[in-house]
């Protein structure tokens, strides 16, 4: 079975989860068997790992010749032209940048360079969703030219992609929503997002949800037939980590560690305000805010403000090793995202032997159930917790015990073999 | 004629309120006054109300017809403050010669496993609580979910009692059959009185389960049942929790209608009569010792003591609360005793047991926690302030014996770092002058830093406790 899968990034060159779960995905379909993909992402970089998808930069393509597709994408886009404020996934030095020029309305033009190729950024920036309707663009060209019998698109980046293919082809799509702009915003909505997500999930044959939370949203929010609706939770790569190659712990305070976009979506401030509970009732325990994001100065001066910044640290984004050298450190991993469709980082801090504290609001806590669990509003039962792990060890055995070993039964290979089924179910029709 | 004992058991615990660490130290009061009333009230008007009227009405009905009743300290307490009815109703069943009132733990707690001194006493105030609110003495004995050990019986026996109540569990009985009287293995003038199990669990767990091959269970059937059972066989123990009636089974499944209806059928139907436990055991000769080498109980298919003890959450607890057991003697205060017997109660622990996460039916009733591990984290956060107020309640010239172990301790260190000497000097070939030198500065290191971490506020004064030297003379193994 041949897929044409449109995503938005694909390792190395990733700034969020989606990136993870893309590659997780069709390296266990892979592993499943039986299923081929053609794995489109805008802009290639050239390095991703090429031995398991055929990775295609859409402005490879030269869509000198499919223009016709145009006219009718802009008809649907154009209204998309003016302010993109509210950008999804975005790394946050981009997005500044990007930012600060605030391009007012835009005229709607395709840029080719002088082969007829299409320039992507392969980023998110202000410019997004211009860039989401020229992928569109592409896909359709793709479309006319692969041969395939299942189109997959991952987040609402990919949707149009995908619509478009489908309308070339008249193959099934299916489309793997792995947050909606409820998770993003807070229920801010952008209007001109959720029109591209709810005309995504319209056109698609089938809808995979990353968790019930999720399946839920798509349900009530998106009003999208409950049968339509497929829950597949993500799952984590085996992680063989050598501690040896890591640095050693240099202080002998307790560590509590955020790591991720400072970002509304991740409730930041929570953790912030649980902190400053925790302070006032211990010593020797500092706290830690991993990554970069929008929301990152604001709380470098909440944290100012309530006077515990010499126990309260910022380390600014981390990559690669770094992220599990952090995890290493800590004696409890936080995460009180306010709206997390799945959030695969609990798992890697469990393969870490690192306990974990995660909000009711996330998919993961779905499945998870050696980990402690509350509301992300609900700072005192967060600050409890935190407490409680740093204070009465027993915790920490029993979840190095036992959540390990939970986490190792969340397989990718699991998680594609529902893809498969699902595909498989849209074809034979 | 052949013998059924009733037996129901009466408990409610106080549970605890979500007690934040930064209430530690702040704020002594540990309950959930709100729930505790709550679900008082809603048990007494689903199940003990109602069931004790049926009661009544059958003892006087049938004259034939017997019950036994053990009920917590912490139940009548909280009959006390939330339901003086259920109290009075209590009362009046305790009144009718038919009726017999077993004792318990007050605390309805895990002593029996921790502490001997401390079990008696909790025996002993329950036997107190017994004459107070219902002027009688009992001579019967269950212990805690019916928990039981050979020693534990021998605990019981020299209390004076003259039978005990414990489960029929299948690991312990083997080809033997439960439908006799034991006695202990230690002191044989202690009876034990077996549960049927699966007669008991028919009613108790399955009489509303539509899936069961056997329903709808009605007393008819019941009866059929009894008289299948071999004519040997002399004595069938029915014991449940008392709120199986109403609250565990509905009275829209007809557990109610099942009770009014079961006296007329046993008297009836078959060749078994209505016994208290106290008549069984003087009228029956025992067959046999049981060996009950390994704690039993009634819970759970495994019949052990996993429901409360076992894995590191509870043991963490459990080892935590009995720590505090040689202070707690020497303390007056009527509030620190009154805590220190609530929180034995063994529902803490049962809300801490980590077994059922595929299926917490039954461990979820009245569970007022979503995990284990947020019980767990309640539980210690009233613990610590509970071990705050202990310690300083404690006079300080009663802290002597403290220090007698601790110097103890530091006599067991100080052979220990003799013995790494030894086998330093093993190791690097005698050279005794080097070795003696760091032996002697190991030495001072962990005596030092062992009375750093024990005795904190004491050693002030010798403060210099250098990490990188108990380093080494960790190494030196």
């Amino acid at each position: 079975m041949k897929v044409l899968m449109f995503g938005w990034e694909f390792p190395p060159h990733i700034s969020g989860g989606l990136g993870t779960a893309s590659y997780g995905l069709t390296k266990g379909l892979y592993a499943a068997g039986g299923v081929d993909i053609l794995f489109v992402v805008p802009k290639a970089y050239g390095d991703e790992d090429q031995s398991k998808v055929k990775v295609l930069g859409a402005s490879e393509v030269n869509v000198r010749k499919h223009f016709y597709h145009f006219d009718e994408l802009r008809a649907q886009m154009s209204y998309l032209e003016v302010h993109s404020d509210i950008v999804p996934y975005t790394d946050p030095d981009e997005f500044w940048q990007l930012k600060k020029k605030e391009v007012s309305s835009r005229r709607w033009y395709v840029q080719t360079d002088e082969e007829g190729r299409l320039p992507f950024s392969g980023k998110y920036g202000s410019d997004l969703l211009d860039e989401i309707a020229r992928y569109a663009l592409v896909a359709s060209a793709i479309a006319a030219e692969y041969d395939f019998d299942v189109i997959h698109a991952h987040d609402w980046l990919a949707y149009p992609a995908g619509m478009a293919a489908k309308e070339v082809s008249g193959k099934p799509l299916v489309i793997h929503v792995h947050a909606t702009d409820f998770d993003r915003s807070r229920g801010n909505v952008n209007p001109q997002v959720y029109e591209i997500e709810k005309r995504g999930m319209d056109a698609a044959d089938k809808i995979i949800a990353v968790s019930n939370l999720t399946r839920n949203t798509i349900i009530e929010k998106y009003h999208i037939p409950p049968e339509k609706v497929v829950t597949v939770y993500n799952a984590v790569e085996p992680l063989q980590l050598n501690k040896e190659n890591f640095s050693q712990r240099s202080i002998p305070d307790k560590i509590v560690t955020f790591l991720g976009r400072i970002t509304m979506q991740k409730g930041p401030e929570y953790f912030v305000e649980a902190a400053v509970r925790v302070l006032q009732k211990m010593n020797g325990v500092r706290f830690v805010m991993a990554g970069s994001g929008d929301m990152m100065y604001k709380m470098i001066s909440l944290v100012a403000s309530e006077k515990i910044a010499d126990h309260f640290h910022f380390t600014g984004f981390l990559k690669g090793d770094d992220v599990y050298n952090m995890l290493l450190q800590s004696d409890v991993y936080v995460m009180p995202s306010v709206s997390e469709p799945f959030g695969i980082s609990p798992l890697e801090a469990l393969q870490s032997d690192v306990p974990v504290i995660i909000s009711h609001q996330s998919g993961v806590a779905e499945i998870l159930t050696h980990a402690l669990k509350v509301n992300y509003w609900d700072i005192d039962a967060m600050a409890d917790a935190i407490y409680g792990v740093l204070n009465y060890p027993a915790l920490t055995t029993m979840f190095r015990k036992y959540g390990k070993e939970e986490v190792n039964q969340l397989k990718w290979e699991n998680s594609a073999r529902k893809v498969k089924e699902i595909y498989e179910s849209l074809t034979q029709v | 004629m052949r013998k059924l004992c009733l037996y129901f058991q009466v408990h409610q615990p106080f549970r605890l309120r979500r007690y934040r660490f930064f209430d530690i130290g702040n704020d002594h009061y540990y309950y959930d006054d709100y729930l505790n009333e709550s679900v008082m009230k809603k048990v007494a008007e689903r199940s003990y109300l109602p069931t004790n009227k049926i009661m009544i009405d059958l003892l006087n009905k049938y004259k034939d017809f017997k019950v036994a009743f053990s009920i917590s300290g912490m139940a009548l307490e909280q009959f006390e403050l939330y339901a003086p009815e259920v109290l009075d109703s209590f009362r009046a069943l305790a009144a009718h010669p038919n009726v017999e009132l077993l004792d318990e733990t007050y605390n309805h707690s895990l002593a029996s496993l921790a502490n001997k001194d401390e079990f008696i006493r909790q025996v002993k105030e329950h036997r107190a609580a017994m004459k107070k609110y219902f002027g009688v003495t009992p001579r019967v004995f269950r212990n805690t979910e019916l928990i039981y050990s050979d020693e534990i019986g021998a605990t019981v026996a020299e209390m004076g009692y003259e039978g005990l109540l414990t489960e029929g569990a299948k690991h312990v009985l083997g080809w033997k059959s439960p439908n006799y009287l034991y006695c202990n293995a230690i002191n044989p003038r202690l009876k034990v009185l077996l549960k049927n199990f699966t007669l008991s669990d028919d009613i108790a767990f399955r009489f509303s389960d539509q899936n069961w091959a056997e329903w709808p269970l009605t007393a008819e059937k019941f009866a059929g049942w009894l008289r299948e059972i071999p004519a040997r066989e002399e004595v069938v123990g029915l014991f449940m929790d008392y709120e199986t009636f109403g609250e565990h089974q509905w009275k829209e499944t007809g557990i109610f209608e099942f009770l009014e209806a079961l006296p007329e059928k046993v008297l009836g139907t078959t060749d078994f009569v209505f016994s208290t436990p106290i008549e069984a055991i003087e009228e029956l000769q025992p067959v046999s010792d049981i060996s009950v080498p390994h704690p039993i109980s009634w819970a759970d298919e495994e019949r052990d003591l996993t429901a409360w003890l076992g894995n590191e959450l509870q043991d963490e607890a459990f080892g935590k609360l009995y720590a505090l057991h040689e202070e707690i003697r020497k303390i007056k205060d009527p509030g620190i005793l009154k805590d220190w017997c609530y929180l034995q109660a063994s529902d803490h622990f049962y809300y801490m047991c980590t077994k059922f996460f595929s299926d917490g039916a039954v461990h979820s009733y009245f569970n007022p926690y979503d995990t284990p591990y947020d019980a767990f984290i309640n539980f210690m956060n009233v613990m610590s302030d509970f071990e705050i107020r202990v310690h300083t309640a404690v006079p300080a010239r009663e802290k002597s014996p403290e220090l007698a172990r601790l110097t103890k301790l530091l006599k067991e260190k100080e052979n220990e770092v003799k013995k790494y000497q030894d086998e330093l000097i093993k190791y690097k070939g005698g050279d005794k002058l080097t070795t003696e030198k760091t032996a002697s500065k190991k030495k001072k290191a962990s005596v030092s830093s062992r009375k750093k971490t024990t005795v904190k506020k004491k050693t002030t004064a010798k403060k210099s406790s250098p990490g990188s030297r108990k380093k080494t003379s960790s190494s030196g193994k």
